[in-house]
Parts: structure tokens; sequence; C-alpha cells
């Protein structure tokens, strides 16, 4: 085991920074995708020393703390466990691939774009890894910055739409999870999250809170009544925007359940459960009802985002110990897979300059390669045994069966529907008629590139995904027991005590305990002076 | 200070020395670091009612920050004649002075006199703008209701004497502002806050500042929207370390919530920036009183903070807005069109204010406003806070749309804007505060944590 002083998390945090900023001076287009790919592949060096994980326990690893904002107890607290890590791996390796996918996609303002890139893979990687809930939070909103200029200046047509529709979003979402944060802090007088895990808090309170989080979360995911501002992005954005949102954007919000609502609030997450599992089957089934019309591929493949992360929102609200697993396995599968499709898109787009099915139809005659890596990821994305997909949705699978066999049967006809779409965009893609491809080269080197591992990443987490859910194991099961022990203790104190409540009012004494001790006494001395002076 | 004003007489009287002005930036930024480093102690001068402590020098070191870069934006002030430069700066000077008074006074009728000579200068200073008859509107407006705002102010003061006969701040903090035990006293507080919300242009006081931001030269709005209001917030914070009843902090919370949303929501349809800014202005006046409303010295705290942040961030925006005008015309939002390619550094400074303005981390913004939320959630406003949640939800709109129309559209008539090489190293130095105000407020914060406490004595 590596086990060094180097702070790993704020080197890949602060990495791409500097070197965004280093990216203004440099000239040239050619020079600035070099470098950033150059970045990209030294990022990804720089992630080398979290091999040395510690597969055998659930506590957070790489842990880093300063103090940051004395007077408010605000920490710059990072550290990672068996739940984030896969995320951050994803995230760094998906940075130079997403260099290569525009390499030749982005035409104008190449600076910025790169710029934006190396932005967002700070803000992701500061997601998955900060344990304080405003340097959570900072990241959380800055990453949404470089996804809107992305979007809107990269864009398709109806850009300006989108990116509006996205921002506004994502940001009217996340606000009531800041209202919720300042309650915690309030309660508790700490923003870490580990300490925030250990508290206790009244049933109303939890409720509240969880909506609020569960909130900022749904939209991200995004869950069926808030899904529309998905299919509007994925459609504008360019290709590396819709890689990035698919596969890490989205995972923001399911990792927020997981992070947030199980651990600190979960007898509301037992409450809300039903709830939770509803809209998660409604967006499977709507979800995939709606991926069978589109005849524009990114929006089908933007609406099957939405029914597999309602397939990951069902495997954590269940519960089970497999579902958990199968979530979290089935995140990484779809950032890698949808990723994977995304640039497809994208590449074929870049020859036929249109992403309706009908104007890319029959490619297997004249792009074999092409129509090859289509397949495979096809397949992986509807879950065929011995890609990554199937592994993950079985373990769902198993998950929600324990939970109930209706839920399973739903989930089972969510999987073939799930075979609907994506049989229909693979036969007219690849062998539908009339083929205007004749002239249209296939993959080259480049494409070859990026392509090519993810389809390894597909077979090595189909073939052994075993060191994959090691690494997760602990985690996950320390993630359960709390849950199930917090779940009881939560109603028992429910019954017992009812004091933290949000919407009382928090008594005066209450608060004084939070401020500084010296604060404290001066107040009690205020309030001795007005007392006697009442006296007199 | 009387230095400085001094020297601005004597060359608004005498002819040749009318456009020397290039001197007066620094003169103020002098005065900046001298407040910083001045004796922080408490201290007692004038009869007792002009006290030097921590609070005051902080405002009185923002108030010359704040002058120095507005009088560095109006040196190339074109809407000015030759003939009333010096004036200009005198008067904006004289203002300033009474704002620095104002930080320091803590007697009600100084206060008050302090806040005439702030104003006063300030009614003359709006409508120098090459006749432009908006101007004269905005200004009018502006004085005449101040006069009244104020007048009401003083009126209050009376019933403030008659109920607790005295006009000292540190013999009134002993006294009850309760409504049960001396409903006079605090109706008096009440009035005479109401001077001060006017300046702060909060709802349902805040008319004036469209067309007061509108009118006047963008040189003039960015004084007119920032220092005056640093002048009301430090009497705020020094009235509201009085605790007053339940009644008035209730009142003001409510004021709060209105004026955050209204500001808010007429902003969505504003065309023109500077009007734009003038409602963004009184939804931030709105977040500010949060902080007041919460009290304690988390709460003064919180809002000082804010005043400085809210500053900063302003005249950032502001300087790039005068920035691009290029002979003193009005901006608007169309204007910024194609500002990445035009005018790059400019158009990221702009970006990052206006992402500090919405609130958007790290900027300087959201630190602000995550510890005006906190306390005022720790005094029990949870409606306020959730409120101010949704604003910002609201509020994000119309800031992104200024950095929509400077990132992503083009221009239609391809103009080319001339920013001199000192015009963006300030804005650049701007942005910088901001975001540093936005990752490292520590040590500032603390010590503003130290100067509230001290009120509580």
């Amino acid at each position: 085991m590596l086990n060094t002083d180097f702070p790993v998390l704020s080197a890949l945090i602060f990495f791409p920074l500097i070197a965004a900023v280093v990216l203004f001076f440099i000239r040239g287009d050619k020079n600035i995708r070099v470098f950033t790919l150059v970045v990209g592949l030294i990022e990804c060096v720089l992630m080398l020393p979290l091999l040395g994980f510690n597969l055998t326990t659930a506590e957070f690893q790489f842990v880093e703390k300063h103090v940051w904002i004395e007077a408010w107890n605000i920490n710059y607290y990072l550290g990672i466990d068996g739940i984030s890590i896969l995320m951050i791996l994803l995230t760094v390796i998906l940075l130079p691939l997403c260099v290569l996918c525009s390499w030749s996609y982005i035409g104008k303002r190449v600076k910025e774009f790169h710029f934006c890139l190396l932005l967002m893979t700070t803000a992701c990687v500061g997601i998955f890894s900060a344990l304080d809930f405003v340097l959570f939070y900072i990241f959380w909103e800055a990453m949404l910055v470089p996804m809107y200029l992305m979007i809107a200046v990269w864009g398709g047509p109806n850009k300006r739409y989108a990116s509006l529709k996205f921002f506004i979003y994502t940001l009217a979402g996340s606000t009531l999870f800041l209202a919720a944060i300042v309650a915690f802090f309030i309660h508790t007088g700490t923003f870490s999250i580990p300490e925030l895990m250990q508290h206790e808090y009244g049933f109303r309170f939890q409720m509240w809170a969880f909506l609020a989080m569960a909130l900022a979360f749904a939209i991200k995911v995004p869950m069926f009544p808030f899904h529309t501002w998905l299919p509007a992005a994925h459609v504008e954005a360019p290709t590396a925007g819709s890689v990035l949102l698919a596969s890490i954007l989205l995972k923001m919000g399911t990792y927020g359940f997981l992070r947030f609502c199980m651990p600190i609030t979960p007898a509301a997450s037992d409450f809300f459960a039903p709830l939770m599992i509803t809209l998660a089957i409604i967006s499977v089934i709507y979800g995939s009802f709606v991926a069978i019309g589109q005849q524009d591929m990114k929006k089908l493949i933007a609406y099957s985002s939405v029914a597999h992360m309602g397939f990951v929102t069902l495997g954590i609200f269940v519960f089970a110990f497999r579902g958990v697993e199968g979530a979290i396995m089935h995140m990484v599968n779809h950032g890698i897979i949808t990723g994977a499709m995304f640039m497809l898109v994208g590449l074929l787009y870049e020859r036929s300059h249109s992403r309706e099915i009908a104007d890319n139809m029959g490619l297997s005659k004249h792009l074999p390669i092409y129509t090859g890596f289509l397949l495979l990821f096809s397949l992986a994305a509807f879950g065929f045994p011995g890609t990554n997909g199937f592994f993950s949705k079985l373990l769902v699978l198993i998950g929600v069966f324990e939970a109930s066999y209706f839920l399973g049967v739903l989930f089972i006809i969510g999987l073939l529907l799930g075979l609907a779409y994506l049989m229909r965009l693979l036969l007219s893609v690849g062998w539908g008629s009339p083929s205007n491809a004749s002239n249209w080269k296939d993959i080259n080197t480049r494409e070859w590139v990026y392509l090519l591992p993810l389809l390894l990443l597909v077979f090595y987490l189909g073939l052994a995904p075993g060191r994959a859910l090691n690494i997760m194991g602990p985690s996950i099961e320390n993630l359960l027991d709390n849950f199930e022990r917090e779940r009881h203790i939560s109603e028992h104190a429910n019954i017992c005590n009812e004091i933290p409540s949000i919407s009382s009012k928090l008594s005066y004494t209450e608060t004084e305990i939070l401020y500084s001790p010296e604060l404290r006494t001066m107040e009690v001395a205020n309030n001795t002076e007005s007392n006697t002076k009442e006296l007199n | 200070m009387v230095a400085l004003l001094a020297v601005l007489f004597v060359q608004s009287i005498s002819e040749k020395l009318k456009n020397i002005t290039h001197w007066v930036p620094f003169g103020a930024l002098l005065g900046a670091i001298l407040a910083a480093f001045s004796p922080t102690a408490p201290e007692l001068m004038f009869y007792e009612s002009y006290q030097i402590d921590n609070l005051s020098q902080f405002f009185k070191a923002l108030v010359f920050l704040g002058l120095a870069i507005c009088s560095a934006n109006a040196i190339r002030n074109q809407s000015l004649g030759k003939a009333n430069r010096a004036d200009y700066f005198f008067f904006m000077f004289m203002s300033s002075f009474g704002l620095l008074l104002l930080s320091s006074t803590i007697e009600l009728f100084t206060i008050y006199i302090s806040l005439e000579l702030a104003s006063y200068s300030l009614y003359i200073l709006l409508p120098l703008r090459n006749n432009d008859p908006r101007a004269v509107e905005g200004t009018i407006k502006y004085a005449l209701f101040g006069a009244v705002a104020t007048a009401i102010g003083l009126f209050g003061i009376s019933y403030i004497i008659a109920g607790q006969h005295t006009t000292y701040i540190h013999e009134l903090a002993t006294m009850s502002w309760s409504f049960a035990d001396n409903p006079m006293a605090l109706i008096g507080l009440g009035m005479f806050f109401m001077a001060f919300i006017y300046k702060l242009a909060l709802f349902p006081f805040h008319f004036w500042a469209p067309d007061v931001y509108q009118g006047a030269s963008n040189e003039t709005a960015a004084f007119a929207a920032t220092l005056p209001k640093i002048g009301a917030i430090v009497i705020l914070v020094r009235l509201m370390a009085l605790a007053p009843g339940v009644e008035v902090k209730t009142i003001l919370a409510i004021f709060a919530a209105l004026s955050m949303t209204i500001g808010n929501l007429f902003a969505l349809v504003q065309r023109d920036v500077k009007r734009l800014l003038a409602y963004s202005s009184v939804a931030h006046a709105g977040f500010i009183v949060m902080g007041l409303v919460a009290g304690g010295s988390y709460g003064l705290a919180a809002a000082s903070y804010y005043a400085l942040v809210y500053v900063v961030m302003n005249l950032t925006i502001f300087w790039v807005i005068t920035r691009l005008s290029d002979n003193g015309r009005n901006i608007y939002i169309n204007d910024l069109r194609g500002l990445y390619s035009t005018a790059p550094v400019l158009a990221f400074v702009l970006a990052v204010a206006a992402f500090a303005l919405v609130g958007l981390p790290p900027t300087a913004g959201f630190t602000g406003k995550l510890f005006l939320l906190n306390s005022a959630w720790g005094e029990g406003y949870h409606w306020l806070v959730i409120v101010a949640v949704i604003n910002t939800a609201l509020a994000i709109f119309y800031y992104l749309n200024l950095v929509r129309h400077a990132y992503t559209l083009d221009q239609v008539v391809p103009t080319k804007i001339n920013v001199s090489l000192t015009g963006t190293s300030v804005a650049v130095v701007l942005a910088a505060g901001v975001i540093y105000l936005g990752v490292l407020p520590q040590s500032i914060f603390d010590m503003l944590m130290r100067a509230s406490n001290v009120l509580f004595f």
C-alpha cells in the first residue's frame, strides 16, 4: 500500500486549474489541444497514488483537512471512500478522451473550450472528494459555469434555450440545498459531512432537509418530473459537453443520494423511499418509451440516460446491499457506455452533419469498424452478458427482487424497453436504407484512441467486476449498517423527544452554544444586565 | 481628508489647476491605507459624539477604497465640462467626507448632520452630466424624497429624545427597546431608520434608484451606487446593536424579503444595464438587511462583510461599464454583445462580477451570502432564508443574460473598444479582489467579528 503524505486529491483538483491558467498564455489551436491532452495524461498519472486505496476499511482515505474559515467552522476537508473513488477515476480518465473527441469537432474559440474542460475536471473531482458541505457546494455550483458556457458557446442551433434552461433548472434546485446546508450548520455547528453523519435529527427536520436536498439531486439525476432540461442540454451540447453531462454530471445526483440523503437523513430516506422508487420506475418506463419515439440520436441517448439513471435511483432506494452495489457499478458503467455512445454520435455528426437517424442509415457496409463499436456499446447499454452493463443491472435486479417481486417485474419491463430503443437505433444506423454513407471515412486513429479505452473498460468491468466490487464493498456495508441502525434510532428518537425540528424556532440558548465561548459569556452578561435593569 | 478637501477647494476656485486631477485616486488610496492601519482601540472624541473603533476604521477604509476607485473611474468622465471638473471631485470628496463622519459618529444629531453633509454633496454631484434632462429628473426625485426621508428621520429623533432622554448611542444601548416598555422610542427609532433605509434603497424606498442610476453619468452612478450605502449600513449596524424590539425587526425582515423579490423581478425585464444594476442593488439591500435583522455579533459582522462585498462587486461591474461606454452614454445589454472578442479581459471581469452578484461560488458574493444565511437561520428567520435562496434562482437569469451577451453573441456592427492598460489592470485587480474575498474571507471576517462584539458592550 502506498501511503505517502502527498496530497493526491488536492493535486487532482488544482492541477487542471493551474493548467487552465497557463492555457491563457499558449497560442495556436494545435498547441492548445496538445497541451490540454498532455495535462489530461499527467492528471491520469497523478491519479496513480489512488491505487494505494485500502480495500479493507470503510473510513475516508487520503484525507486532507485544513482550517479555512474559523469563525464559521468551515474546513478545507477532502477524502474519498469506496463510493467516490470510482467516480473520480472515471472523471480523470474522461478528460484526455474529451480532448481527443473534440479535436476536430470544436473549430472556434479553442482556447476557451479547453479552459472550460479543465475547469470542469477541477469541479467534478472536487465534488466527489469534498467532505465539507460548503466546499462541496462551492464545487457543485462552480461546475455550472463551464458547463453553461460549453453549451451556450459551442452548442447547436437551439443553444440559448438549452443552456439557460440547464443553468436555471440546476441552480434553482440547489438553492434550497443551500438552505438545508445552513440549517444543518445551525443545528450541529459543523459543516463536516462525516460529523454530520454521526448526528441524529428529529424526524420533521430530516423530512424537510431530505426534501430540500432531494430536489437538488433529483434535478441533477434527472428524475422523472424534473428531467426536461436534460434532452435539451444533451442535444445542443458539443460532444465533449454531452459526454461530461452524461458521464459525470448526472452521477452527482445519485452520488448525493448516497452521500447525503441516506447517511444524514436516514429516517426521511426511509419514509420517502416509496416516492423515490415510484419516480424512479416512472423515469425508467417513461424515459424508455420516449426514447423509442426519437428521431434524433442524441435525444434518444439522452432519454435512455433518464431511464438508466432511474435504474440507479431504484437500486439505491431499495436499501439492499446488492441494489446499492449495483447502483454504484451502474453509475460507473453508464458513464462509460453513454459517454462512448455520445462520442460515436459526435463522430458521425462530423461526417453527416446531422443527428437524425434518417440521415445516418446503413453504415455497416461503408463504416464497418464504426458499426462494430456501435454494436458493442449498444449491447453493453442494453446489458448483454459479458459487458459491464449486464453485471450492474443484474446486481440492481437482485436488490430490487429482494425488496419486491412487483418492482422486479416492472424493472424487467424497463430492461426490455431498453432493448427496443437500442435495437431500433442499431438496426437503422447499421443496416437501414437508403444509405448515404458511401464516401464517408471509417474511424481514424484518433477516434480509435479515444474509443478503445472505453471499450476495454466495458469488457474489463463486464468480465472481471470483482475488483471494483471489492473497492466499494466495505463502504457500502458501512453505509447500510449505519442506515439500518439510524433508521430505527431516529424512529425511536422521534417518539421520545421531538426537539430539533426545522419549523420550531430555535431557542436562544441553543444557538448560543454554537458561538464562541467568549461571546456566550458576554451574552450571558448582557442578559443578567438587562435582568437587573428590569428589577431596578 | 480635510487636507484633501482643502486642496480640492483651492483647485475648484483657481482656473489654472482645474485639469490636474490625476493625483486624486492616489490621495484616496492613501486615506484607505491610513484608515486601515490607524489605532483600533475604541476612542472617543468631540464630546463623546465621535468614536474611533474597529468598525469605524473598517468602514472608513472601505469608503476610501471606494472613493479611490470611483475617482479613478471618474477621471475620464467625458460627460463633464472642463469648468466643473474640479468641482465634481470636490463634491465627491465632500460627500465621502460626510460618509467618513457617519462611520464614526455615535450621537444621533451628529449622525443626522453627517448624513446631510453626505447627501447634499451627492445632490449636486448627480446632475453634473452634459445637461442631460434625465440626470436632472433623477436628481430631483432623489433630492425631494431624500429630504422627506431625512425629515422623517429627524422627527424620529425627537421621539427618541422624548422616550429615552438621550441621543448618545452608548447610553441608548443600556435602555430597553421593547414596544411594551417604551413604544414612543421604538417608533422614533423606526422612523430614524427610514432615513437610512432610503439611502440603502430598500423596498419600499427604492423607487429613486433606477432613475438616479439611469440619469446620472456612469461614473457618478458608480459612486452613488456604492458609497452612500456604506454610510447607511454602518449606522444601521450601530443602531441594530441596540437590539430593538421584535416589531421593528419583523417589519425590516418583511421589507428585506419584499426588497429582494421585487428588485429581482423588476431587474428581469431591464435592458439598460445601469437600470438593471439599480434593481439588483434593491435586491442586495434586502440581503444586507437580512444580516441586520438577524442581529447579534454574527449577523452584524455578516452584514458588514456583505457591505464590503457589495461595494467591491458593484465597483467592478461599474468599472467595466464605464470602460465600455465610449462617450459617456448609457450601456444597454445589447452593447455587451461580442465583448469576449473585443475586450476579452473586460469580458472575463464582467463575468466574475456578474457571477459574484448572483452569489455563485467561489466568488465573494457566495461567501457573503452564506454568512448572511447562516446568521439569519441561526436567529430563527427560516422563512427569510428560504425567500433569499429562491431569489438567487430568480436573479440568475438577468445576470446570466449579461454574461451570455458578452460571451455567446456576436456583434451586429463590429466596434472596437479602446481600453487603456490601466483600465484593464484595475479591472483585473478588482476581479481578483472579488475572488479573494470569496475564497479567503477569514482575516477580514475575524476583524469584523471583533468589531461587532465591541458594539455589544
